[in-house]
């Protein structure tokens, strides 16, 4: 059984220059255990899409139109705030892009790392501190004892992330949310922490949500990847099949636009135009305007996930139709 | 190399480190360019890669003359800019401009674009007034935004857009050589692609030389003739870009190249990774010797104590005593 169902979730933000329907339908599953890619340019709703299951979308100007996000028999978008902060920080936990903005520079480490088991989990203080520092070490920090007494601004941009993780990790969650958590490190940072999710992910035995825009740091992490385009997915299928045979014209697109498959100096393949205005509503398929195959349909026709073959779906009217 | 356009010979930059506050006194400095020596031929792109704070943003500035060299000479076109008057260094920068990383800090947002793009033009007097504006719609053209777009702010345009005025404004006085600090790394994998196909593009029909600075190795070695590879203040390996990326032979470099992930799975799953221990040190306080003897897989005793020089090693430049031992 899946570990968390999204079903249909529409998270529109009300501003002063119209309704920007950031998340637009978006339905999906994570298993236990399982490592789940979402990928997608800026503004395709890949962060929205997990912060409206975490309950972190500021209301208002955010609101949830519709849908469920169901852990465990527990609908996170309806349930009590009583019942969404026993799931949230214990069961479900969450990292993000910039571990300097998201830990708090007032706090020594310490007092950030057993928070979460002070307030889930009936422990001492003195326990806590102890699996504190197991999980500094766990997570590779040497010296562990001493830098637990650190301040934030005392570790390295690689180090914050890794007290990130050991602070999401140490109440043993289920599910492990990371939005982009190695886009503003260095590729050899970068790497050390892959492998520091994977490794934790192999102890913990965790599923992982991995929110990133960079398709190759995907292909060697995730089990499925779906690829988000102004607020929908548009194809959806484990990495292999994603990788070696996308159907869906976009995550084409993208795949040939990335610099690293090209031979060197042939000009890269680019995708014309901009992505669409989310402030007003795209009765079709978002990526008709930039698209090569596009035919007058796809403006008007909406478009909805349909299996190509078992676990692979995609959204392409044309597609399904066989045309492409 | 024919006549190199820009020549780089032992280029030093250094930030005083201060302690104190009723006596402050110099305690250190910080190398953030530590005796770089450099040439770039006309038309030539060099890519220089490294990760955050082994000196190449502060190198662009100090070709640049944005920030003063502590010693070493910056010469282009035979000229050496540390000796130029100011009025000297306005004429030189003609020949030398730059485009940013951040497209959205760049652009003045109180300027509609035609006024950015005009006032280059206008600071140096190389345009007469009457054809300033054929002159700018010249240059929207050249970087693919439509001419009737002058009138408007950068807040109307999207981070791709924006670059492409910031290139225009860069390209307006005709420049021989262009430095793009990390230009694309603030966009979109499919803005990018547009970006580079532009660069590409400009340095081939304007005859350009472009310093290419970037930490994505893949985009690198896309858009670059060679390569230089930097880290803590120094380059570590020169040398053709499809040879320096596709068979490093610093460990430094080849640890950077094997930490790049791949968009392929199957590729991805055999990828050998070398992973390096820790951090880069501090550059105020670097290590002895070859500065990444505390971190590389090979160093051997004597590592701690050589600073090895840039030698030509297999057609190209590495600083690595071992170099020979260890390939």
């Amino acid at each position: 059984m899946a570990l968390l169902t999204v079903t249909d979730l529409r998270t529109y933000f009300h501003t002063r220059g119209g309704v920007i329907r950031a998340v637009d339908g978006v339905s999906f599953q994570v298993d236990r255990g399982e490592t789940l890619g979402i990928v997608g340019e800026s503004g395709s709703g890949k962060s929205v899409t997990c912060y409206s299951v975490m309950g972190l979308i500021p209301q208002p100007p955010g609101r949830i139109e519709s849908g469920t996000a169901f852990f465990d028999n527990i609908d996170l978008l309806h349930c009590t705030p009583k019942e969404a902060r026993s799931v949230r920080g214990k069961r479900v936990a969450m990292i993000f892009q910039d571990p300097m903005t998201s830990l708090n520079p007032y706090l020594r480490i310490s007092e950030q790392l057993i928070e979460p088991l002070l307030i889930h989990e009936k422990v001492s203080r003195k326990a806590a501190l102890v699996r504190a520092q197991g999980m500094l070490e766990a997570v590779g920090i040497h010296d562990a004892a001493r830098r637990l007494t650190g301040y934030p601004h005392e570790f390295s941009g690689g180090m914050r992330q890794r007290v990130m993780i050991a602070m999401a990790l140490i109440t043993r969650p289920e599910l492990l949310i990371a939005d982009e958590p190695t886009t503003a490190l260095d590729v050899t940072v970068q790497a050390q922490i892959l492998d520091l999710i994977r490794q934790m992910q192999k102890e913990i035995g965790m599923a992982v949500i991995f929110i990133t825009h960079d398709l190759a740091v995907v292909s060697g992490l995730c089990d499925r990847v779906q690829v988000m385009y102004a607020g929908r997915i548009l194809e959806s299928a484990d990495t292999r099949t994603l990788y070696y045979g996308p159907r869906h014209p976009y995550t084409r697109a993208l795949q040939r636009s990335i610099p690293a498959i090209q031979p060197k100096g042939a000009e890269l393949h680019t995708i014309p135009g901009l992505p669409p205005d989310m402030s007003k509503p795209i009765p079709g398929c978002p990526f008709a305007p930039r698209c090569e195959f596009a035919v007058p349909r796809c403006a008007t026709e909406p478009i909805r996930l349909a299996d190509v073959a078992p676990g692979h779906a995609q959204a392409c009217l044309r597609v399904q139709a066989g045309e492409i | 190399m024919a006549e190199p356009i820009l020549e780089l010979k032992e280029v030093k930059t250094y930030f005083p480190v201060y302690r104190g506050f009723v006596r402050r006194r110099q305690v250190g400095a910080v190398k953030a360019v530590d005796g770089v020596s450099l040439a770039l031929g006309r038309g030539e792109v060099l890519g220089l890669v490294g990760e955050s704070g082994c000196g190449k943003s502060t190198l662009a500035r100090t070709i640049m003359q944005l920030v003063p060299a502590t010693s070493g000479a910056v010469i282009l076109n035979g000229r050496n800019l540390a000796n130029d008057s100011s009025r000297e260094l306005l004429a030189s920068r003609r020949d030398l401009q730059m485009v940013f990383q951040d497209p959205y800090a760049s652009l003045n947002p109180r300027l509609n674009v035609f006024t950015t793009l005009a006032e280059p033009l206008r600071v140096h007097r190389t345009c007469p007034v009457g054809e300033i504006n054929a002159r700018v719609a010249h240059l929207m053209r050249i970087v693919g935004l439509a001419p009737s777009l002058v009138q408007k702010y950068p807040h109307e345009f999207s981070g791709g857009q924006r670059q492409r005025i910031a290139i225009a404004r860069a390209l307006a006085l005709e420049p021989k050589v262009l430095i793009a600090d990390e230009p694309v790394s603030a966009l979109d994998v499919s803005i990018q692609a547009q970006i580079l196909n532009l660069l590409s593009d400009l340095v081939r029909r304007m005859n350009l030389s472009l310093i290419f600075i970037a930490h994505d190795l893949s985009v690198v070695k896309h858009i670059s003739d060679r390569v230089a590879v930097m880290y803590l203040g120094k380059i570590v390996e020169l040398g053709g870009a499809a040879a320096v990326i596709d068979q490093p032979v610093h460990p430094y470099t080849r640890a950077l190249v094997s930490a790049i992930p791949k968009p392929d799975p199957d590729a991805e799953r055999a990828r050998q990774r070398i992973m390096l221990p820790g951090d880069p040190p501090s550059p105020i306080d670097p290590p002895s010797g070859c500065a990444f003897h505390p971190r590389c897989p090979y160093a051997a005793e004597r590592c701690a104590k050589i600073v090895p020089p840039l030698e030509a090693f297999r057609g190209r430049e590495v600083a690595c005593i071992r170099a020979a031992e260890i390939t």
